[in-house]
């Protein structure tokens, strides 16, 4: 009678301290683990702090003047107003008018560009509808006057308030929303 | 009709002597000149329009000036007035230096030249499509004076949080005295009803009975029963902490900058593949660099008003400090760079076990699996945490469930007919595909 007791307090104390367990763990922290050694990687992930550099953050800038494998063309006009000019004038798009899909540049330009600049390209993005960002112009503005070769150099590099989208387009993709915008361009000067 | 009444207003208002032959004509000739006189003497006098001006102020101008701080080039409030009075320079030179201010550099123009090389020798944009009326309202906007900073009503918005607490208390106070009143007429009653018993000389007879507990003590049965029950439920619940363990659904780390996807994603619409763009084509959905930040910040370094008080009232966060938190990081000064930058050591939420792969390009670009799928409504967070459990069953469950977009998708043309055939179906689940074998994501 007096084990049977005994047990069963038994189990209300083990009850009372494993809901205690579940209650104390918090959002802001991350859980325990199984075996942690199996979840946590052995190499590098991206993002780590690590002390293999001396900068003590894993992801390094490629070393200067190395080039990634594959048909990689660097683009060697410099960011400034005359670079700007030169591309302006003599920048070409490498792609062949068959190597541009309108639809896959589409998705790209209503994701990376259209935000401020619109969908239609005349500056009147959502952003700017909301007053956030001010001063887009349309693609047809005659004082820019935009040409291909402009296009890209701004997209490389950014100018004035827009930042470069260099590291969120890929160059392929680059010339894609190039030759988009030149579409849209041709769409608004109709 | 009409007529009739542009008879009745000549008569009132000429207060001449009816003319028979006085028609309609004459009454608009009339009126042109009136109107006529109106818009030449404002041409004269070049009074701009503000409202119109702010118009376009922010389509032209706004991308590279502000009103109150420098940006890509000067700040402009009073910029008319401020030429006028420092370098002696009129509305002409401004009309030229607008129109075309490479134009105005070249021809030797002593301030043109040096504003040109203050600023980093960046030339303005030409505007030559914006007219003399234009350009005046464009400078009676600037030349607006300043707003008052709009004082927040912060004391109000306390105060009206203030009272709801206020009133949720208030009536859980009344519930609690009502019960109380309740309990103690209860008591009343029993006292009441015991003295009846007594003064009729009734006695309340009190059976001697063995306590509660040792009666519960003495049946087997009900201690039996007792055991198997504590037994059941303490199993549940440990297997429901063991089966917790290393699962982070909910995990809602404190990030070193306080940044909202509400309002990036949600209010500004901006998309997921903006910032995440390397979700597109890599492994990793990539933790944005502050340059894709400073893509829009380095226009703004204030929210809105609105925006400010309802952070602090609601999430008590200054966002404006948030933003300058941002500037630190990025070694940015409001007009250029500083070179001195330092990493923000964001906290990752989303985390798999190193023995399970997983590759965000494949879903996001060949499955075309909306972000929100995963990641739950991101657009409605204030501060981003773990919705899924990233558990393996999780994963399994949606490869079972969902139809592969074969669609578009030459890649899939060939082996899509042979495994409908093979499976008898029209749709195919991941799982049919392969999705569930074991290589797929341990190896």
């Amino acid at each position: 009678m007096h084990i049977n007791m005994k047990t069963s307090l038994k189990y209300i104390v083990v009850l009372v301290i494993l809901v205690g367990l579940v209650s104390c763990k918090k959002d802001s922290r991350p859980n325990y683990q199984y075996m942690p050694n199996m979840y946590e990687p052995i190499g590098y992930e991206a993002y780590q702090e690590s002390d293999a550099f001396a900068n003590g953050i894993e992801a390094q800038l490629p070393a200067e003047g190395t080039i990634p494998r594959g048909d990689f063309m660097p683009y060697d006009i410099p960011d400034t107003n005359d670079g700007y000019e030169e591309a302006k004038v003599n920048l070409k798009s490498p792609l062949e008018s068959t190597e541009i899909d309108y639809a896959e540049a589409k998705v790209l330009y209503e994701v990376y560009c259209g935000i401020c600049h619109g969908n239609k390209g005349n500056g009147k993005g959502y952003l700017v509808e909301r007053e956030k960002i001010l001063g887009v112009p349309s693609y047809d503005d005659v004082g820019r006057a935009i040409t291909t070769g402009s296009i890209y150099h701004v997209i490389y590099y950014g100018k004035n308030t827009m930042g470069s989208y260099a590291n969120q387009l890929n160059e392929n993709e680059r010339w894609q929303v190039v030759a988009y915008v030149e579409k849209l361009k041709a769409d608004l000067e109709k | 009709m009409k007529k009739s009444y542009q008879n009745l207003e000549d008569n009132s208002t000429n207060n001449m002597k009816q003319v028979i032959y006085r028609n309609l004509t004459s009454t608009i000739l009339h009126l042109g000149f009136i109107l006529l006189l109106t818009f030449s003497t404002s041409v004269i006098a070049q009074e701009g329009d503000p409202a119109n001006g702010k118009a376009l102020f922010n389509a032209n101008c706004a991308a590279c000036h502000k009103l109150d701080r420098d940006m890509t080039g000067p700040m402009l409030r009073n910029v008319e007035a401020r030429l006028a009075e420092e370098e002696g320079l009129d509305r002409t030179w401004l009309n030229s230096w607008i129109r075309n201010s490479s134009g105005l550099i070249k021809s030797g123009d002593a301030y043109a030249n040096k504003v040109y090389n203050k600023w980093n020798k960046t030339a303005m944009t030409a505007f030559p499509q914006l007219s003399d009326q234009d350009i005046s309202d464009i400078l009676a906007y600037t030349a607006q004076p300043k707003p008052e900073p709009v004082v927040l009503e912060q004391v109000n918005i306390d105060g009206g949080g203030g009272e709801a607490g206020v009133s949720n208390n208030l009536i859980l106070g009344a519930l609690a005295l009502l019960f109380g009143l309740l309990a103690l007429a209860l008591i009343l009653v029993k006292r009441t009803l015991n003295r009846f018993a007594e003064a009729k000389g009734l006695e309340v007879v009190k059976e001697k009975r063995t306590p509660l507990w040792k009666a519960f003590a003495q049946n087997q049965f009900l201690l039996l029963v007792t055991a198997i029950f504590f037994l059941l439920a303490s199993g549940y619940f440990v297997y429901g902490y063991l089966m917790q363990v290393g699962v982070d659904q909910g995990y809602e780390p404190v990030q070193p900058i306080h940044y909202s996807h509400r309002i990036h994603a949600g209010d500004n619409g901006i998309d997921c593949k903006y910032c995440h763009s390397s979700a597109r084509v890599s492994k990793h959905s990539g933790i944005p660099s502050l340059n894709i930040c400073m893509n829009c910040h380095k226009a703004i370094a204030n929210v809105a008003p609105e925006t400010l008080a309802e952070g602090k009232s609601e999430y008590g966060v200054d966002y404006d400090a948030e933003i300058q938190k941002l500037y630190d990081a990025v070694g940015w000064n409001g007009t250029g760079y500083t070179g001195e930058s330092k990493p923000v050591k964001w906290i990752r939420i989303h985390n798999l076990p190193d023995f399970a792969y997983f590759n965000h390009s494949q879903h996001v670009s060949v499955a075309g699996i909306e972000c929100q799928t995963c990641h739950g409504p991101v657009e409605e967070m204030e501060i981003m945490y773990q919705h899924s459990p990233l558990t393996m069953g999780w994963c399994i469950n949606c490869h079972r469930e969902t139809n592969v977009k074969v669609k578009d998708n030459g890649y899939y043309t060939k082996i899509h007919e042979e495994l409908s055939k093979k499976y008898g179906v029209d749709q195919l689940t991941a799982a049919q595909m392969g999705g569930l074998e074991c290589g797929k994501c341990h190896y």
